[in-house]
């Protein structure tokens, strides 16, 4: 589909930001960190763990990705996002932390407390 | 024997199907020396002389055109190289972080030096400047998976992991 | 053997049997036994978890699941909820109050709280492969604004105005170099991005290539309307294969929606977009020698003039701008000069990105106002030096870029004050050093690598490099003679002044600006042959302290040389002949009594 004209932009991008807070206010995301650094230090392992505890619990979760926020320190790095929550970042995870993060947080919304790092303002 | 050498013809014909392909793709374009070459790379594991003069012919160039631009860049091998392409990173961050420490371990587990390749041509051993990978440093890349944060004894367990 | 693959806990402390723990624990020991499952799933009594107002409690680990109030009813739920189908018991669990207030917003992490991210506005937060969340963050909006509101000449002024440099080193103004290429006479010019980001210790643009890929392509797509480019390419670094992947992907998206290609959002601006891999030459890095490279030529710089902006790629008008220069520019479009003008200082303005790496606790990538000092950088931002140790100063700026002591750590990051320290801001790398780092060894280390790099093409690079190289490599190794300073000294001007280009001209810098403030470094390799950071393994003594030796013999088993020797339990001797100097010893020493001198 080819953007002709200013309207069409500007469509599109309110399509894009109803269907984003769309999903912002129901679907639960979980983001892995996976710019090179984060992979480096294991995100991909993270994810599969992630995705394992996912499947094995039937859970319907996002699983999804974004780049390198800058704190290579703390890679792997995943953020958490619940429905009407902040979301939240968690630092230095191991595939071991999957289930904790999965059945604290992601199930029953406790932010578990070792792992974070800090929230986003915005929702 | 490198291994293009002792290859199946049927490989062979194979591997000489992808290279007319790779040439048919670029026809035309500008600049597409070093895209066929990194091409011609990917197809046969390195740049053997044959496929240097197939290029030079397709492209109309001096073979010593193409010969000067292969061994410019770092990127370009003469020789062929083994399954695991295994680079330590040696650059700043890596370097005042103990980089030489775990280069020195990774000579010893695999058992050559810089630039070059295990006779069962399991590994090939190569520096390089910098990953980019430098908040996580020491760094060592294997193929395309990147290691970080490591200490010289983890280094037999991560090469081991590679066939 | 029968793997566990789950544990129960039952809270067995006073109040916990007190409320019904003891049942609990009987019910679970003889419903697993019932199920079959008491070999794989492990029960276990704790003690008190101090938490007796909840009891009885149930854990159950791998996940650490914590239920609490738990009678011997529940147990079969939560057994064949939990333990069969993996579906904890919701109505058991512990739900903790919500502590969201409790845990810091990024804004208030001390990583975070001086760092302004313009150029990083999405990185982190965005998924790069998804077009649709960066248009839904008002991405594209200003690449609309530029071709529908403005004219080319507007756009141009407005990135001048903003005062907008290059990221990539030199730190020319870009609205200008923007303007002599639209000058130029021509119809066919060419735009380029520089993603070589070479330069060991940095690695800011490969985070916005894999991070926000739309950002480049959004600016580079405005500089083309403004300039009048119809094509262009990005160069981009075979070492980053993400990168790669990820631009890929965003031109095929940008092209679907019709903002990259032939008539541009409906008007009859077109712009098209390639993706040029690098082979792996640092040396192509400098303008003119990437332009070799895309041309399929050995990445070798030329003579300028003539300047890319009269003849450049394929020997037409070409603009050329580095990944993060680029990213600025639909923030400047979108918010205005003016906003970008009120960031940094008079000369600098806007943000910069650095990679900040090294000895220091928060490693990763900062983006700051110009004219913050490195001290903010550093301590504020980075957390300080790992381990507590003493900061030395900070390698600014690669192998082209400087050193700077700790005495000047007021320095405002800015590009005249850089400068004047002797460094540079190069492409924003920062390496921290603390006091086991030698400044000796550190020019070496950078020598060594423009030596490598160095194409060839003039003498003053192509020698001039080797010959310091050498004579640096031989301070290092204790050989080092009281002209040396002086001569390195004259090399290093000499290249700065005649090598052709860039690299050359930046090369000798790690070696004078160490030269400048760590010269009695110098002086201790070259006179007491010595090294002060205990670095330069050549320089080093190895000794034992016999009132601390135990004559354990540890030592003398872990040299690989055999050059320890002595009776047992009698103080051991090393052979300096014999030692190789490899610390192997002081590793083993489990009474600290081998000095390293």
């Amino acid at each position: 589909m080819k953007l002709t004209n200013r309207e069409e932009l500007k469509k599109y991008r309110e399509e894009a930001q109803k269907e984003i807070s769309a999903r912002n206010a129901e679907e639960i995301r979980v983001i892995v960190g996976m710019g090179t650094c984060g992979i480096a230090a294991g995100a991909r392992d993270f994810m599969t763990a992630v995705l394992e505890e996912v499947n094995n619990r039937n859970l319907q979760v996002t699983v999804t990705q974004t780049g390198c926020i800058g704190m290579c320190e703390q890679e792997p790095l995943v953020d958490v996002q619940r429905p009407g929550e902040e979301r939240v970042t968690y630092g230095k995870v191991k595939p071991s932390d999957a289930a904790r993060i999965i059945v604290g947080h992601v199930m029953h919304g406790n932010i578990v407390e070792d792992l974070v790092i800090a929230r986003f303002e915005e929702v | 024997m490198p291994e293009a050498g002792c290859a199946q013809p049927a490989e062979d014909v194979q591997m000489e199907k992808e290279l007319q392909d790779l040439f048919a793709k670029w026809r035309g374009v500008k600049g597409s020396l070093i895209p066929i070459l990194q091409g011609a790379q990917e197809i046969y594991g390195y740049l053997p002389k044959e496929v240097l003069l197939q290029i030079a012919r397709e492209l109309k160039l001096p073979p010593s055109r193409v010969f000067g631009v292969v061994t410019f860049y770092a990127q370009f091998h003469l020789e062929p190289r083994g399954r695991n392409i295994v680079r330590v990173c040696l650059g700043t961050a890596c370097h005042v972080r103990g980089a030489s420490k775990v280069y020195e371990r990774l000579q010893d587990e695999i058992g050559v030096g810089d630039g070059e390749t295990t006779e069962d041509l399991r590994f090939t051993l190569e520096t390089v400047a910098c990953l980019g990978c430098c908040g996580l440093s020491p760094v060592v890349m294997i193929n395309d998976d990147t290691h970080g944060r490591l200490e010289p004894e983890n280094l037999k367990g991560i090469v081991d992991q590679y066939e | 053997m029968q793997l566990v693959r789950a544990h129960v806990l039952v809270c067995g402390g006073k109040n916990c049997t007190a409320s019904g723990s003891e049942q609990v624990r009987e019910a679970f020991a003889k419903e697993l036994e019932k199920k079959k499952l008491d070999q794989e799933i492990r029960l276990v009594e704790t003690d008190c978890h101090g938490f007796c107002e909840m009891g009885p409690l149930v854990i159950v680990y791998p996940e650490g699941t914590f239920y609490v109030r738990v009678t011997a009813e529940d147990v079969p739920v939560i057994i064949e909820e939990h333990l069969v189908k993996g579906r904890p018991v919701d109505r058991l669990l512990y739900k903790a109050p919500v502590k969201e207030d409790e845990i810091p917003k990024y804004k208030e992490l001390d990583f975070y709280r001086k760092q302004h991210r313009v150029a990083l506005r999405n990185c982190g937060s965005i998924n790069p492969e998804k077009i649709e969340e960066y248009i839904a963050r008002g991405g594209y909006a200003s690449l609309e604004k530029a071709i529908y509101d403005l004219t080319p000449e507007q756009v141009i002024e407005e990135t001048k105005t903003s005062g907008l440099r290059g990221r990539g080193g030199g730190g020319f103004p870009t609205g200008l170099k923007w303007e002599f290429c639209r000058r130029s006479p021509g119809d066919l010019k060419y735009l380029i991005c520089n993603a070589d980001e070479g330069d060991p210790g940095a690695f800011m643009d490969r985070s916005i290539l894999e991070g926000d890929p739309h950002s480049l392509i959004e600016g580079m797509a405005i500089a083309a309307y403004a300039i009048g480019c119809s094509e262009g390419y990005i160069y981009c670094r075979a070492e980053y294969p993400l990168a790669i992947k990820r631009l890929k992907i965003a031109i095929a998206q940008a092209e679907e929606l019709g903002l990259l290609g032939d008539n541009i959002l409906g008007t009859d601006f077109s712009f098209t977009l390639h993706i040029k891999e690098g082979a792996g030459a640092f040396v192509c890095g400098e303008e003119t020698a990437l332009m070799a490279s895309i041309e399929g030529k050995r990445g070798m710089p030329r003579v300028r003039p003539p300047f890319p902006a009269q003849k450049g790629l394929w020997d037409k008008p070409s603009n050329i701008n580095n990944v993060e220069t680029y990213a600025n520019v639909p923030m400047i479009i979108g918010k205005g000069a003016d906003w970008f003008g009120s960031m940094g200082t008079e000369k600098s303005k806007g943000t910069k990105v650095f990679a900040l790496t090294g000895k220091v606790n928060n490693t990763g990538l900062v983006e700051v106002p110009m004219g913050v000092t490195i001290r903010d950088i550093i301590f504020e931002i980075g957390g300080g030096i790992v381990g507590g140790k003493e900061y030395k100063g900070v390698q600014i700026g690669g192998p082209s870029g400087g050193c700077i002591p700790a005495s000047l750590m007021d320095t405002p990051v800015d590009y005249e004050s850089l400068i004047e320290a002797g460094a540079m801001m190069g492409s924003g790398g920062l390496v921290v050093m603390d006091e086991t780092t030698c400044m000796v060894d550190l020019s070496r280390f950078f020598l060594n690598f423009t030596q490598s790099e160095s194409c060839g093409k003039c003498t003053p690079c192509r020698e001039g490099t080797k010959r310091m190289l050498e004579i640096l490599t031989r301070i290092c190794e204790g050989e080092g003679v009281p002209e040396d300073i002086e001569t390195l000294e004259r090399l290093g001007r000499v290249i700065k002044s005649t090598a052709l280009c860039g690299l050359g001209n930046t090369a000798p810098n790690p070696v004078l600006s160490t030269l400048r403030y760590f010269r009695d470094e110098y002086e201790a390799h070259i006179y007491d042959k010595r090294c002060p950071a205990h670095a330069c393994s050549a320089l080093l003594v190895y000794t034992i302290d016999e009132e601390k030796c135990s004559g354990c013999g540890r030592c003398a088993r872990a040299c690989p040389a055999g050059a320890i020797t002595g009776e047992k339990k009698e103080p051991h001797k090393i052979d300096p002949e014999k030692c190789i100097k490899c610390g192997s010893c002081i590793e083993s020493c489990k009474r600290g009594a081998i000095l390293r001198l």
